[in-house]
C-alpha cells in the first residue's frame, strides 16, 4: 500500500476543510480527484505532503506514519502544486539545477537524472532559456520534470494541466503513464472531465467528503450515464441512481 | 546537507544578477541618500549676520572688527552710531546678533582694564545662539591676545579641531543607511517566494529553514557589504573626511554590522505575509528608531531615560559608536570589543528568531 | 442561419498585436453580431486576452483595426469604455468590500444613478443568485461565486456589449454550468457577448465559436457546423487501457491521427489503411477494446487536427 489514511480531517477554525476521509491507495496506480472548488481537494494532498498538519486522523505515506514522520516521507514524494511553482527568472537548467540541489543531489546525478528524465519530457533544447518565455505545455512537463528528479515513490500533481493546450494535455498525461509504469503512484487533480476517465481510480469530493471512490466504468454503471463529466454532475447533486 | 544549502545561495545568486532593475536601485540608493542627507544634514553655520554698533571707532575696535570679519562665520554690518531698536532688527531678520563696543574700549584695552563688551543674541534657535555666543568669544578672545594683562581661556579641541560637523554626520549616516538597505534586502526574500508559491515547493522539500535563511542571507551579505565599502569611501572623499583609524576594522565591523541588518529584514520577511508590509515594516523599523534614538543626531545621554534604554537595542547605537570611534578618535579593537560582540550577539539572535519564525507548513 | 443581415458590434480585421519579438496576434479577422454569444476558444498562450484587452482599447494595436459598433477603437477609447462591459482574466474585485459594496462601487464608477443602480442592483441578484450574500466580503466566497459577482460588477451599468476572458478559469464543472446559464439570460435580454475560455467542452453553448491557437484564428463556425469542418474520416476505439492501445496504434503507422479521449483513442487512418486493419492489429496486441467505429468529430478532434497544421507546438 502507497497511501492509507484514516478518518483524515483538517479543520480551519469551525470549518471542516476536510472531514473525515478514509482511503487508501496502491503503488503503481494512478488516483484522481475530482472535486469543486474548495471541495477539499488541495487541503487532502496538502496534508498527505506535510504542508499542513492534519487536525485529525492517521495514515501513512510511503509507509511513514504523516502525523510524525513527516520529514522522512518529504523525500520520498514528488508534489507539483497548482500555483506555478518553477523561479521564472531562472533558466530551465538552472531550476532544475536548484531543485536537485536543495534535495541534496551532487551535479553528476542531476545530469544523469535530468538527461533520462529531458530525454523522456524532450526538453532538451529549452535547457537556457529563461522560464518565463517557456510556453505553458512545457512550463508544467518541465515542473514536473522538477519535482521526479529525487525519484520520489509518490507523485501529487495538483491541477497540472489547467490552461494547457489539448496536445501538451495528452503529451503530459502520456508521462503520468509512463511514470505509473514505472511503478510509481500518482495522485491528481483535475478540472478537466476527460482526464479523470485516464485515472486507473477517482475520488469525488464534496463539502470535505468523498462522496464517490471507484474506477471510471463502475461510475459510469452506477449513475447510468455515459461521461465522467455527467457523473460528476450527478454525485455531486446527489442524484446517486 | 551542505548542498541544499549552497543550491540556495546559488539561486538567490542568480535572483540578484538577473534582476537589472534592482540591482541598480541596490547600488544607486545608498549613495543617493548619502549625498542628499549629506548635504541637508549639516550643522556648520556660515554667514551669520551681525550687526556690530562700534561706539568707541578706535583702532582697538577696527582690529577686533576686522578679525570678525576674517572668518566666513560672520556677514559684518558695521554701525557707526548706537542701535536702538534690537527688538525690530531681530523680528525683521536683519541681523542674528548684534555686537555692542563701548565708547571706552580703546582705552581700557591700552590700559589693561578688563572690558565688557554687549552681545545680543536672537535664540529662537537655541542651537545656533550657542554657536554665536563660543565663536564671538573665541574671536574676541584672539584678538585680544596681543595685549597683556587679561585672563583667557584656550581650550584644546581633540579630534576634530575644526569641530566641522561632516566628521561626526558622515559615519552615522553611512551606519544608518547601511541598516535600511540591509534590511530592505531581506525583508522581502521569503514573503516574495510566498506570494509566488516557490515556498509551497520548497517546504515539500526536505530542506531545513536554517538552510533557506542563511542560504539567502550569505549573497545578500556580499551585496550589503559592497554597499556599505561604496559610501563609506564615497563619503569620506566627498565630504572630505579623514579616517583616523584602520580602514580593515571599519570593514571587519561593517560585515558584523551588515549581517545585524540583513537579519533583521529576515526577521520581518518570515513574519510578514505581503511584499508591501515587509518592506514598509522593514523601513520603519530601521530608519525612525535608528535617525532619533541611536545618537545620530542627539546625544543619548540627553535622552529621558525610558529612550537610553530603548536605545540599546537598536544596532545603530553600537555601529555609530564603533565607527565614529575609528573614524575620528582612531579606536582599535580593544576600544570596541564591547558594541562589536553586542553586535555580534544581535546577529546570532536575530537569525535565531528568523530560523524560529519560520513556519514550515503553509498556515 | 445568415448573420451577414444582422449588425456588427465588435470586428477585427486583420489586427496584430506583438510584445517586441514576440508575436501574440498574427492577423486575426472576425465579428461578433449583436445578440449573439460568440466565443473564443483555445489554451492560454494563444493570444485570446491580448485580443480582448485590445477590443476594449486597453492595449496599442501594432495592425490592422479594431472596431466597436462601427467605430475604430484605436480612436476611440473613451466611447468604448464608456459602453462597453469588460471583465478581465483572473479578476478578483475588492476582497476587503461586501458584495453590495462592490456592486454599488461599480455603479458609482460608471456614474450610474443611485436610484437606477439598486434596481439594476436587485436585477443582477436575480440573475446571479447573490441576494444572500450580500453583506458576504468578496474574499469569502467561492470560487464560482466570485466569478458571478466580477460579472455582476461589470453588468451594473447596463452595457449591451460585454467582453469576458476566461470567466470560468479555474472553476468546477457545476458553478461553470451555471455561470452559462447567466450568460443564456443575459442574451436573451440582447446583450452581445464575447467570450474567451480554455475548456472545449463550452464551445457547445455559444452562437459561434473561433478557433484560437498560436495568434491565429483557425476557423469560425457555429459549433452544430464543426463536425462537417474536420479534413477525413474520424474513428473512435472504445478500451479499458487507453494508453497501451494508443501507443500500439501510433507505433503501428497505421494511423493519420491518433489521439487519447476519455474512454478511448480517436483516429483517423493513414492513407490506404483498411478499416479491418485496426481491430486486427489489437486483436494481434492481445489489447482488448469494446468496439471500433467511425464517429463524429468533436471540437477538441477538431483542434487536435488544426493545430499540427499550424506547425510548432506551443
Amino acid at each position: 500500500m502507497s497511501v492509507e489514511v484514516q478518518g483524515l480531517t483538517k479543520n480551519f477554525g469551525d470549518f471542516a476543510a476536510v472531514d473525515h476521509v478514509s482511503f487508501s491507495v496502491e503503488k503503481g496506480e494512478i488516483f484522481g480527484f475530482l472535486g469543486a472548488n474548495g471541495a477539499g481537494k488541495t487541503t487532502t494532498i496538502r496534508m498527505l505532503c506535510g504542508l499542513l498538519e492534519p487536525s485529525e486522523g492517521t495514515g501513512t505515506v510511503a509507509g511513514f506514519d504523516i502525523n510524525r514522520q513527516y520529514s522522512k516521507i518529504k523525500h520520498r514524494i514528488g508534489y507539483m502544486s497548482q500555483k506555478f511553482s518553477l523561479y521564472n527568472d531562472l533558466t530551465a537548467w538552472e531550476n532544475i539545477e536548484f531543485y536537485g540541489g536543495i534535495y541534496g543531489l551532487k551535479d553528476k546525478e542531476i545530469q544523469e537524472r535530468s538527461r533520462e528524465l529531458f530525454a523522456i519530457i524532450g526538453l532538451e533544447e529549452l535547457k537556457n532559456k529563461l522560464t518565463s518565455s517557456i510556453p505553458m505545455g512545457w512550463k508544467q512537463r518541465l515542473a514536473l520534470c522538477a519535482s521526479l528528479l529525487h525519484d520520489p515513490e509518490i507523485i501529487f500533481l495538483d491541477e497540472p494541466t489547467s490552461g494547457v493546450d489539448p496536445l501538451s494535455r495528452r503529451n503530459f498525461w502520456k508521462l503520468i503513464y509512463q511514470l505509473s509504469d514505472m511503478g510509481k503512484t500518482v495522485f491528481v487533480t483535475t478540472h478537466y472531465m476527460d482526464e479523470a476517465e485516464y485515472c486507473h481510480r477517482l475520488s469525488i469530493m464534496k463539502q470535505g467528503r468523498i462522496i464517490e471512490m471507484d474506477n471510471p466504468r463502475s461510475l459510469k454503471e452506477k449513475y447510468q450515464v455515459k461521461t465522467m463529466q455527467d457523473v460528476f454532475l450527478a454525485s455531486v447533486r446527489g442524484e446517486a441512481k | 546537507m551542505k548542498r541544499s544549502f549552497l543550491s540556495i545561495v546559488r539561486k538567490e545568486l542568480i535572483h540578484i544578477f538577473r534582476d537589472k532593475q534592482s540591482l541598480f536601485m541596490v547600488l544607486t540608493m545608498p549613495l543617493l541618500m548619502l549625498l542628499l542627507y549629506g548635504y541637508a544634514i549639516t550643522l556648520d553655520m556660515k554667514a551669520i549676520d551681525i550687526i556690530i554698533a562700534d561706539h568707541s571707532a578706535g583702532p582697538e575696535s577696527r582690529e577686533l572688527i576686522r578679525h570678525i570679519e576674517a572668518t566666513d562665520f560672520f556677514k559684518v554690518s558695521v554701525y557707526r552710531g548706537g542701535v536702538a531698536h534690537i527688538g525690530e532688527l531681530f523680528q525683521n531678520r536683519e541681523a542674528q546678533c548684534i555686537l555692542e563696543i563701548p565708547r571706552d574700549y580703546g582705552e581700557s584695552i591700552r590700559t589693561g582694564i578688563p572690558v565688557q563688551l554687549q552681545l545680543s543674541i536672537d535664540a529662537s534657535d537655541p542651537n545656533a545662539a550657542n554657536f554665536i555666543q563660543n565663536y564671538v568669544s573665541r574671536v574676541a578672545t584672539l584678538s585680544f591676545a596681543g595685549y597683556k594683562g587679561l585672563f583667557t581661556v584656550e581650550p584644546r579641541v581633540f579630534y576634530n579641531p575644526d569641530m566641522r560637523s561632516a566628521p561626526f554626520f558622515i559615519p552615522g549616516l553611512i551606519a544608518l543607511i547601511l541598516l535600511l538597505i540591509c534590511a530592505l534586502l531581506t525583508s522581502i526574500a521569503i514573503v516574495r517566494e510566498k506570494e509566488s508559491g516557490t515556498m509551497e515547493q520548497l517546504l515539500v522539500s526536505p530542506v531545513k529553514p536554517v538552510q533557506i535563511i542563511l542560504g539567502k542571507v550569505l549573497p545578500y551579505t556580499f551585496l550589503g557589504f559592497f554597499d556599505g565599502l561604496m559610501i563609506l569611501i564615497v563619503g569620506s572623499l566627498l565630504f572630505d573626511v579623514p579616517i583616523q583609524g584602520s580602514v580593515l576594522l571599519i570593514m571587519a565591523m561593517m560585515l558584523i554590522y551588515v549581517v545585524t541588518g540583513l537579519s533583521l529584514g529576515m526577521l520581518v520577511s518570515t513574519v510578514a505575509k505581503t511584499q508591501a508590509v515587509a518592506m514598509l515594516a522593514a523601513i520603519t523599523m530601521t530608519v525612525l528608531p535608528s535617525m532619533l534614538m541611536s545618537g545620530f543626531i542627539f546625544p543619548i545621554s540627553s535622552m529621558p531615560e525610558i529612550f537610553q534604554l530603548v536605545s540599546r537595542i537598536i544596532p545603530a547605537t553600537y555601529f555609530i559608536e564603533i565607527i565614529r570611534g575609528i573614524v575620528l578618535k582612531g579606536n582599535d579593537l580593544h576600544n570596541l570589543y564591547k558594541p562589536a560582540s553586542i553586535l555580534l550577539g544581535l546577529d546570532a539572535v536575530l537569525i535565531a528568531l528568523s530560523i524560529r519564525a519560520f513556519k514550515i507548513r503553509l498556515e | 442561419m445568415s448573420h451577414s443581415d444582422r449588425e456588427t458590434v465588435l470586428e477585427a480585421r486583420d489586427f496584430v498585436k506583438n510584445y517586441g519579438e514576440v508575436k501574440a496576434v498574427r492577423g486575426v479577422s472576425f465579428s461578433v453580431q449583436k445578440g449573439e454569444i460568440f466565443g473564443l476558444i483555445g489554451p492560454d498562450g494563444g493570444g485570446k486576452t491580448s485580443l480582448m484587452r485590445s477590443l476594449v482599447s486597453l492595449l496599442k494595436i501594432d495592425g490592422g483595426e479594431l472596431y466597436f459598433k462601427g467605430q475604430a477603437v484605436s480612436g476611440n477609447p473613451d466611447y468604448v469604455r464608456r459602453n462597453i462591459g469588460y471583465m478581465p482574466q483572473r479578476f478578483s474585485l475588492y476582497q476587503d468590500m461586501s458584495v453590495a459594496e462592490n456592486l454599488r462601487f461599480f455603479a458609482d464608477l460608471f456614474n450610474v444613478d443611485r436610484d437606477l443602480a439598486e434596481t439594476r442592483i436587485e436585477e443582477l441578484y436575480g440573475f446571479s443568485g447573490l441576494k444572500p450574500f450580500a453583506s458576504r466580503k468578496a474574499g469569502a466566497l467561492s470560487g464560482g461565486m466570485k466569478q458571478k459577482l466580477a460579472l455582476s460588477c461589470m453588468l451594473v451599468h447596463s452595457p449591451d456589449v460585454v467582453v469576458l476572458d476566461e470567466p470560468t478559469f479555474g472553476v468546477d464543472p457545476v458553478s461553470r454550468s451555471e455561470f452559462w446559464q447567466i450568460l443564456g439570460k443575459l442574451k436573451e435580454e440582447g446583450t452581445s457577448i464575447l467570450v474567451s475560455t480554455a475548456y472545449m467542452d463550452e464551445a457547445d453553448l455559444c452562437d459561434r465559436v473561433g478557433l484560437m491557437f498560436n495568434g491565429r484564428i483557425l476557423i469560425v463556425d457555429e459549433p452544430s457546423a464543426l463536425p462537417e469542418r474536420y479534413p477525413g474520416k474520424l474513428y473512435s476505439v472504445r478500451t479499458d487501457e487507453p494508453h497501451l492501445v494508443h501507443d500500439a496504434l501510433e507505433e503501428s503507422g497505421l494511423c493519420g491521427e491518433c489521439n487519447l479521449f476519455g474512454e478511448g483513442v480517436h483516429l483517423t487512418l493513414a492513407d490506404g489503411t483498411a478499416e479491418s486493419r485496426i481491430g486486427d492489429l489489437l486483436r494481434e496486441n492481445n489489447l482488448a477494446f469494446e468496439s471500433f467505429e467511425a464517429i463524429e468529430s468533436g471540437i477538441e478532434d477538431l483542434f487536435l487536427r488544426l493545430m499540427k497544421g499550424d506547425g510548432d507546438e506551443r
